[in-house]
């Protein structure tokens, strides 16, 4: 019993991963608007980076939900 | 009624007889077999249908597949350069294969391919063993210069493993970043999808509750759109980069 606690304790515990990637993604869209605020002819070109910066720190947060399910299902 | 989110993602065999017997192993024909046949028909059906009456003027169908080729094509030429185009069949390949599954994955009652580690590990591996392959053809020896970036001797000692390690986890978050997508993303729409129907069968003024859940279900369904198609070319722009890497170690900056 004190085992599966601890497994949910844990696994609540994985998803504070989550606060990086928020801060990341949110780092991610904001430095894009500002920039292309500043100089929109330059911000379609940018698109590419735009999105791979995304995916790149929506993983991070993804991680913690992995480790949450292997501590939840092993 | 016991309300599993994570029973969609179960892979069962779909015949009760073993197809044959390796080592003593039995091999199943599962749903997840059946889908990814699934999904490899329709993106031959699409592509053999839109190619088959080709005019000058493209029609709907022609111009879906022209548009699709000249993504991809953009793609690898911006992230690995011009040379990296003898690897479009591979990258257009991957790219259709994980989009397909993708959206087809996102119909009601069907089976994500790509939201099992087995299928997105498979295509990662590969990805990284083409990457290392190509890397050796070209450079010879040489390719070991990718994990060696310019910096003084000094911090070298302290770069090199970095950058291995870094190179090593690669198929490791390549693939667990398309998984873990797929897999959250459908799991949400199900927790939601329980809200509704706990709602609904709990009577009275909750009953109309159950439309608010109902609403956020479908925003999701148009969010869970944009991540199929996002992640898919996420997945297929860093097969490019990887490769593109491999060709030009660190020249191109």
């Amino acid at each position: 019993m004190e085992l599966a606690a601890a497994k949910m304790i844990g696994a609540g515990l994985a998803c504070i991963a989550l606060v990086g990637a928020g801060i990341g993604i949110g780092n991610v869209f904001g430095s894009y608007l500002e920039g292309a605020l500043r100089n929109p002819g330059a911000a379609a070109t940018q698109t590419t980076n735009l999105l791979l910066g995304f995916a790149l720190c929506e993983a991070t947060g993804l991680f913690g939900l992995v480790i949450a399910l292997i501590i939840l299902f092993t | 009624m016991k309300m599993d989110p994570m029973h969609q993602f179960a892979v069962e065999p779909l015949s009760a007889h073993p197809l044959l017997q390796i080592a003593g192993h039995p091999i199943y024909f599962t749903n997840q077999a059946l889908w990814m046949f699934i999904v490899v028909g329709a993106i031959s059906l699409f592509m053999v249908m839109a190619t088959s009456r080709r005019s000058l003027v493209p029609g709907r169908m022609q111009s879906m597949a022209e548009i699709s080729y000249e993504f991809v094509a953009n793609m690898i030429g911006t992230a690995s350069g011009e040379d990296g185009l003898r690897f479009f069949p591979f990258v257009f390949t991957i790219f259709m294969f994980v989009l397909f599954s993708n959206f087809l994955g996102l119909l009601p009652g069907s089976f994500t391919v790509t939201s099992q580690i087995a299928v997105t590990f498979g295509l990662a591996a590969f990805i990284i063993l083409l990457v290392i392959v190509t890397g050796f053809i070209h450079h010879g020896i040489g390719f070991l210069r990718l994990f060696v970036p310019k910096a003084p001797f000094i911090l070298l000692l302290l770069l090199v493993p970095i950058e291995i390690i870094s190179f090593m986890t690669r198929p490791i978050s390549l693939s667990v970043r398309l998984f873990a997508n797929m897999l959250a993303g459908h799991t949400m729409l199900k927790v939601f999808a329980s809200f509704v129907i706990m709602l609904g069968g709990a009577g009275g003024v909750l009953s109309l509750l159950s439309v608010a859940p109902f609403a956020l279900i479908v925003a999701i369904t148009a969010l869970e759109l944009l991540v199929a198609f996002l992640q898919a070319y996420v997945f297929a722009i860093l097969t490019c980069i990887y490769l593109g890497e491999a060709l030009h170690l660190h020249d191109h900056h």
